[in-house]
């Protein structure tokens, strides 16, 4: 008789959207896979449709409350195709690049002082009664303080930019409705050399952490990946627009420098019985050799260099660290997600010196056409905007691929890689718990976008016999 | 605590500094009663009453609330009474769940660990019934409850100058 056992573990603490782990075991009692699963909210492809295409970089915002800035710009960039407009003006594309930018430094800022360094300053082990935010707020008010103090700068960058932190309007087709009045530059370039200076300290305190546990970060949930993201088409670092490029485990190039158009012909979304969310690959490479990693690690694999000189500086550091080769760790992603938080206040200070952000040439227009893509380096990694408009001005058809899809693998792989480690017998310990929810939550997944779920948070760990009866539950949150 | 007693705890001074702080998702539904109500309350111009509109509470929102001397947060409710309830609120210690999205008893929490206030607070949960698709439009018994909520609000922060 079989002893095939199951461990389901549902949903996910302080990662946001409704999923649940499962961790098979064979009949030896080791873990034979691990899987992520997620419940897929249906209907936003509805939504869009029958939408004039003008409506759709604001409609998309109604995605997720998380990066819904990132789903304005990605559509904004489609809908410039759908107007025939292949350049913006520079004060267009430069006021998009702030508010990108803005984007970056708050979420990125948000997951760093408030999701991820509980766990580094607490300890994985800790109680997660103390491992959170108030915890972090009580024993290091001051953290907590510039983690506020970042956030709200980059959701300010957000609101002059967009016309608003929530459902901005700001990029519309072919460029933007607004550029900085020269008040508002000098208040948020006044403020640059404060935020600068958390930022460094915000990536001392990531790269310490992961020198100081190299030993550890090296085994927990580290795995060799392909890598995806955006460059510039010299190489270059870029969160806003480029190439599409993929490296492989050795660093080698698989995917050289694709225009983005042409995404859906060198990926490929799977579908697989058990999940909701998709599994993209490399399509050269095939489901087992192409599926990749995309956000902070992934971006910092695929580019040459940054072109800003402390964040670069910082990457030539973290490259050293890693052996010159990509990142196989995925706590790394603490430490590269802070290099671009500094990249970003670099940008956001070189923007606020440049004259063109106060210019008053913001739209441009072109041939019509009827299908177009738009892509960004979203907070997680790289977001997919596909559009098909009709000759009467009306979305036809929309194809999104959201970064926490691309690195549905790659999570899965994080949780497996945890599972076999620290499951012990079919007892749901409190170190399973945390050890997984630090797996999932290095990659910021934001499973409510991926899936279109409202998020909802407890922690649910089942086991289950081959037959799927429960024989162990553990349970965490609300 | 019954919605007469709420509103005796909420009535107030002229100085007080009031902050009305409503979320949810527009783009879901009834998940949108929350940003609806601040869109209609804004046009109430209450003397001394900011009115905010968020998808989430987040962590900045910790900063406004220590501003303030009496916070109402709002919020669509998915069970409970219709067409609202309003309670008192306290600084909850612990996060319930994501911290892509707080509670509001934890932004009360951060308010107090960062800042040192206490604010009195009231959370007034405004009944919703449909939440499960992409659509703008709140659902007709979802409006009805957003007209009594709106209506008792407004009263409720009119500054009562005895």
């Amino acid at each position: 008789m079989s002893t095939t056992r199951r461990v389901v573990i549902e949903p996910l603490t302080r990662v946001e959207g409704h999923g649940k782990v499962t961790i098979r075991l064979d009949a030896a009692g080791e873990v034979e896979n691990a899987r992520l699963h997620v419940v897929e909210f249906r209907g936003f492809e509805r939504f869009i449709q029958g939408r004039p295409y003008w409506e759709i970089p604001v409609a998309v915002q109604r995605l997720c409350g998380i990066c819904p800035v990132s789903h304005h710009l990605a559509a904004a960039k489609a809908m410039d195709g759908i107007v025939g407009v292949d350049e913006l003006t520079p004060t267009a594309e430069k006021i998009r690049r702030l508010m990108h930018y803005g984007q970056i430094f708050q979420s990125h800022a948000l997951h760093f002082f408030y999701l991820s360094s509980p766990d580094l300053l607490f300890g994985f082990d800790a109680d997660p009664a103390v491992r959170n935010v108030i915890g972090v707020a009580g024993a290091y008010p001051e953290l907590a303080r510039q983690g506020i103090l970042m956030r709200k700068y980059g959701q300010e960058i957000i609101e002059a930019t967009a016309g608003k932190r929530v459902h901005g309007t700001g990029a519309i087709p072919g460029g933007v409705n607004r550029s900085l009045t020269d008040t508002e530059r000098r208040r948020f370039a006044a403020e640059v050399p404060r935020q600068k200076q958390w930022a460094m300290e915000a990536v001392a305190i990531a790269r310490d952490y992961t020198l100081e546990n190299l030993a550890f970060a090296g085994e927990f949930a580290a795995f060799p990946s392909n890598h995806l993201g955006l460059v510039q088409a010299d190489g270059t670092f870029d969160l806003y627009d480029g190439v599409l490029r993929a490296v492989n485990a050795g660093g080698e190039k698989i995917l050289d420098d694709v225009d983005t158009s042409r995404y859906a012909d060198v990926l490929v979304e799977e579908v697989r019985s058990w999940s909701y969310m998709k599994f993209p690959f490399l399509r050269e490479f095939g489901p087992d050799r192409g599926w990749y990693r995309v956000g902070p690690l992934a971006r910092l694999a695929v580019c040459d260099r940054i072109g800003t000189p402390a964040a670069e500086a910082a990457r030539a550091d973290f490259s050293e660290a890693m052996g010159g080769l990509p990142g196989t760790m995925s706590l790394a992603y603490h430490w590269a997600r802070m290099i671009e938080t500094l990249s970003a206040i670099e940008e956001i200070e070189r923007l606020l010196d440049d004259p063109d952000i106060e210019g008053a040439d913001l739209v441009r227009r072109g041939q019509r056409r009827n299908r177009a893509v738009g892509v960004i380096e979203a907070p997680r990694g790289t977001l997919f905007h596909d559009y098909v408009v009709a000759d009467d001005d009306t979305v036809m058809r929309a194809n999104l691929i959201v970064s926490t899809t691309s690195n549905n693998e790659p999570m899965n792989r994080a949780v497996e890689s945890v599972a076999r480690k620290f499951l012990v017998g079919t007892e749901i310990t409190e170190g399973l718990l945390n050890h997984v929810e630090v797996a999932i939550r290095a990659y910021d997944p934001c499973l409510s976008c991926a899936t279109h779920a409202l998020g909802r948070m407890p922690l649910v760990v089942e086991v289950q016999d081959a037959a799927g009866n429960t024989v162990g539950e553990g349970r965490r949150g609300s | 605590m019954s919605t007469t007693t709420a509103q005796k705890s909420i009535r107030r001074s002229p100085n007080e500094r009031v902050l009305v702080l409503c979320w949810g998702n527009p783009g879901r539904r009834d998940d949108g009663i929350g940003p609806c109500l601040a869109d209609r309350l804004k046009a109430h111009h209450l003397e001394g009453v900011t009115v905010e509109s968020a998808y989430q509470l987040q962590i900045e929102h910790a900063n406004q609330v220590a501003e303030s001397d009496l916070v109402v947060f709002v919020d669509a409710a998915a069970s409970g009474p219709s067409p609202f309830i309003a309670r008192p609120l306290g600084p909850l210690g612990k996060p319930a769940f994501s911290t892509h999205a707080l509670e509001p008893g934890t932004v009360l929490a951060l308010a107090h660990e960062l800042y040192g206030a206490d604010p009195k607070a009231i959370l007034l949960g405004v009944r919703g019934y449909e939440f499960d698709e992409f659509d703008e439009h709140l659902s007709p018994r979802a409006e009805r409850n957003l007209d009594a909520a709106e209506h008792w609000l407004a009263a409720a922060l009119k500054s009562d100058p005895s």
